[in-house]
């Protein structure tokens, strides 16, 4: 088979193959190169003969030449520059900074997309923070098995996590508050906070119970008992009297996490209505994070947008995420006893929620609210491995072929 | 052209413009949304297919070429397309071709072992919103290094399933004594490495089965496998970047988002392509428990699953580890543009009675199925009205004017709830407290307003429910 459709038509021409394009044609077995002239010269010539005027031969229609050697190409990444980035947030306060955590958090700070390596790195790794409840409530049976004999005591629990779940931070529910279930007044719950404050020195969070009047209320008493711990609150909704949930955070030198359902709008209309009193560093939002089988798409897609906005320059959405991994466990995948095929709920609970938790982490979630140890511990690893430097040996990725399992 | 930028206009400019409604749209602007949308295909353009229209038609194929080539893998109804992704991004349009998961299987495994492994991965089905979620291929592995054996195995697993099957063995004889008894199948073959392309390439041609590149975790070999099989005229290529775990799992994850960028965002010819990851490759540490290695499968799946692997083989068969991973995929390829929604009806729970309670909520999928997993998880005997609110959340619907007393009513008609119970008091959400004293005028039925989340469902029951 011959390229050419006349005999040495590089001769006739004069025309000279350059030394580098001699080696490119050699990877074609089938080209007979004997009668070319291997001088100086480039194809260029060859390719654009209107340029130097001589009437070239028109290559032939192309026959399809199998090349004999691997064509050596390069893989060009295309590495992005981002006008917007994520604010730090700063979580706890140690002796010298006016609190009495024996660490701080940062959280934020991104300006690539997450683990995105090629551009760059986190410059904080995700925090996990995990749930402690200051009344007895429903938990499944792989998770409560975990805690079963702090039930009911949150200043044990909160030890716990730190001690032995190796918890960043510790995200206080005061769900008892609930005009519904306890009504715990305000004055008693700050002193179910402070008790907790006490038992673990890391950074907390406080959480209500979702209602927004008796919320606000019990806020405004925990803020000022435990003024300058930089605790966070969560959290602040828009059905909640903004103002004054946010004058009050201000005041005490806290920070929130804003919440809203699922909807990058309402997102960016409660940091506007924040952003009237708060500082941007005060604030971290949370667009809702639904269970694994449970709408986990929606949160997932709204997450991954809500990050890519802010990092192209939407200035409303640039803050740290939070996710409520917990609520992992409100799919029955997690929780029930399936058929004996789908294996036994007390691995495939912490999986899901290890699968609701990693799947957020790659849409950029800073701050995680979770429950199982094997789950904190998954994501732990996860993200020591995903944020570590590799040594420089390639490992072999085909190694799995001849595997003997 | 970028899929996300194409406009009907570009489509309608090239269609015959006849409006001959032969494809069953009223005119062809309206055919040329639905190709932009992709829920139609050009062959339903019957003028199109005439000969006058030959370049047009050329033209239309190529601009709604997506960026990442589909290809198919096996024969026949288990056959399965993958790749054929339009965007890097699901919020940009929606991901086409879920995933292919393949189970393994080694050529050494023991008789009654191979066929426990075909059946678990033919039979392993999970019911999920009304779609049965199952795995979708067999890799059999050369761990013998020795063709004729892996040939047998071959066969045998060929004439047992009609499973579409991936041969993995880097060695191109052994890969030939499988294609000689199954080449026909449409096998995948993996891989093609910058040692054995060559060969490898001829059997592609040969057998026509598409073929997997490996560039052995290095992207400019990877790069350049692809250019040199598609000039070699290979056209059905998969490209494995190389899974590595552990601390090499950034590194992984790095590699399939930028290749995807490549082809989905910078237009890249060559690596247009799908991408497939490998979670089989956890196992190549040895670990004293089984568990360790199944757990980090399991959650590296999850994360190839959500960066862009298009293919992917695990060892794996325990459900605990397959179960989130496939919901999860269920969940990612929903498309991201319409709400997913339930079918209206009046649906009953546990054994209810004439007096058991009637509960009111909206076809939202995922407002249905976290109602009606709280009133399972609590054992409760009662009715389901869901109304049809075109998929949206309660608190949404309400505020959109979707959930209406009116509707309300007409559910109670249609689906005779009256027949049902003998009482004449239904509980509304919480979220949708403001409609109580319409639906109570609309209906002539009695409301009570329930909590607003329905975890409070069974608390609510228990102390304000007297029938």
């Amino acid at each position: 088979m011959v390229l050419l459709p006349e005999e040495n038509a590089e001769k006739k021409v004069g025309l000279k193959f350059s030394p580098k394009m001699l080696e490119l044609l050699s990877k074609y077995s089938e080209i007979e190169l004997e009668d070319v002239e291997m001088e100086i010269g480039d194809l260029e010539i060859w390719l654009q003969p209107s340029v130097t005027g001589v009437q070239v031969p028109r290559v032939a229609p192309p026959v399809k030449v199998k090349p004999s050697e691997l064509l050596k190409t390069e893989f060009h990444r295309s590495l992005r520059q981002y006008p917007g980035s994520i604010v730090e947030v700063r979580l706890g306060a140690t002796r010298a900074e006016g609190g009495t955590r024996g660490n701080v958090v940062i959280i934020g700070g991104e300006k690539v997309p997450p683990f995105y390596l090629s551009e760059g790195m986190m410059p904080h790794a995700p925090i996990i923070s995990l749930d402690v409840f200051d009344t007895e409530i429903k938990l499944a049976k792989a998770v409560r098995m975990h805690v079963e004999e702090v039930l009911g005591d949150p200043a044990e629990w909160a030890r716990l996590c730190v001690e032995k779940f190796g918890a960043d931070m510790v995200n206080l529910h005061l769900v008892s508050i609930d005009p519904l279930i306890k009504d715990t007044p305000p004055a008693a719950a700050a002193k179910i906070v402070e008790k907790v404050l006490q038992a673990v020195d890391v950074p907390l969070t406080i959480g209500g119970c979702g209602d927004p009047q008796k919320d606000l209320k019990v806020f405004e008493k925990v803020a000022e008992v435990t003024h300058g711990e930089r605790i966070l609150f969560n959290s602040v909704t828009l059905d909640m009297d903004v103002k004054k949930t946010a004058e009050v955070i201000r005041k005490f030198g806290h920070a929130t996490i804003a919440f809203t359902s699922m909807d990058m709008n309402r997102a960016r209309e409660l940091n506007r209505k924040l952003y009237e009193y708060l500082p941007r560093e005060d604030i971290v939002i949370d667009t809702t994070t639904a269970a694994l089988g449970y709408g986990l798409d929606y949160a997932f897609s709204i997450m991954e947008r809500t990050r890519l906005a802010a990092l192209m320059g939407d200035n409303e959405l640039q803050h740290p995420m939070a996710s409520g991994t917990t609520n992992a466990w409100a799919a029955r995948e997690a929780w029930m006893s399936l058929a004996p095929e789908w294996g036994p709920r007390e691995l495939r609970g912490p999986m899901w929620e290890s699968v609701t938790a990693l799947t957020l982490l790659l849409t950029g979630v800073d701050y995680f609210m979770m429950m199982h140890p094997a789950a904190v511990k998954t994501v732990r690893d996860v993200t020591a491995q995903l944020t570590s430097t590799p040594k420089e040996d390639h490992g072999n990725p085909t190694s799995w072929v001849t595997l003997r399992i | 052209m970028a899929t996300k930028e194409l406009s009907p206009i570009d489509v309608y400019a090239l269609l015959p413009k006849t409006n001959c409604k032969l494809c069953g749209e009223e005119n062809c602007m309206a055919f040329a949304t639905k190709i932009v949308n992709r829920v139609v295909e050009l062959e339903l353009c019957k003028p199109l297919l005439e000969k006058q229209y030959a370049q047009s038609l050329l033209k239309l194929e190529e601009m709604l070429r997506p960026p990442v080539r589909e290809i198919t893998l096996g024969t026949g109804e288990r056959a399965v397309a993958i790749g054929g992704k339009l965007v890097m991004y699901r919020h940009q349009f929606v991901y086409f071709n879920p995933t292919a998961i393949a189970v393994e299987i080694g050529d050494e495994a023991p008789a009654d072992e191979i066929e426990h492994r075909i059946t678990a991965v033919e039979s392993l089905s999970y019911d999920y919103i009304g779609q049965k979620l199952k795995l979708d291929l067999i890799a059999l592995r050369c761990t013998s290094n020795d063709a004729r054996k892996f040939g047998t195995v071959a066969k045998q697993v060929s004439d047992r399933t009609r499973l579409p099957v991936i041969l993995c063995s880097l060695n191109p004889d052994i890969l030939e004594a499988a294609l000689v008894v199954m080449g026909k199948a449409r096998p995948l073959l993996y891989a093609a490495t910058s040692e054995n392309w060559k060969e490898i390439a001829e059997l592609a041609l040969m057998y026509s089965c598409p073929v997997a590149a490996s560039g052995e975790g290095d992207l400019d070999v990877l790069n350049s496998l692809a250019s040199t099989l598609m000039e070699y005229g290979v056209e059905d290529i998969v490209l494995d970047p190389g899974t590595l775990p552990g601390e090499r799992i950034g590194q992984t994850l790095d590699n399939f988002t930028m290749l995807r960028r490549a082809a989905c965002e910078e237009g890249n010819k060559v690596l247009a392509f799908p991408l497939m990851g490998t979670p089989i490759s956890v196992w190549s540490q040895r670990r004293e428990v089984p568990e360790v290695a199944k757990w980090e499968e399991a959650y590296l799946t999850s994360a190839l699953i959500t960066r862009y692997a298009d293919l992917l083989i695990i060892h794996s068969l325990d459900g605990w580890v397959i179960l989130p991973n496939l919901v999860w995929r269920q969940n990612l390829y929903t498309d991201p543009r319409k709400p997913v929604a339930v079918d209206p009806v009046l649906k009953a729970f546990g054994k209810p009675d004439q007096a058991s309670p009637l509960l009111c909520t909206t076809n939202f999928a995922l407002t249905y199925y976290t109602v009606a997993s709280d009133i399972e998880a609590a054992g409760i005997s009662c009715y389901l009205l869901v109304v049809d609110t075109e998929g949206i959340s309660v608190e949404s619907a309400v505020a959109g004017r979707k959930l209406t007393a009116d509707k309300v009513a007409e559910s109670i008609r249609t689906f005779k709830a009256s027949e049902k119970v003998s009482h004449r008091a239904m509980i509304i959400p919480g979220r949708a407290a403001r409609l109580s004293g319409e639906i109570e005028e609309a209906t002539g039925w009695k409301v009570m307003v329930g909590p607003v989340d329905s975890s409070g469902i069974p608390k609510f029951l228990q102390e304000k429910w007297k029938s």
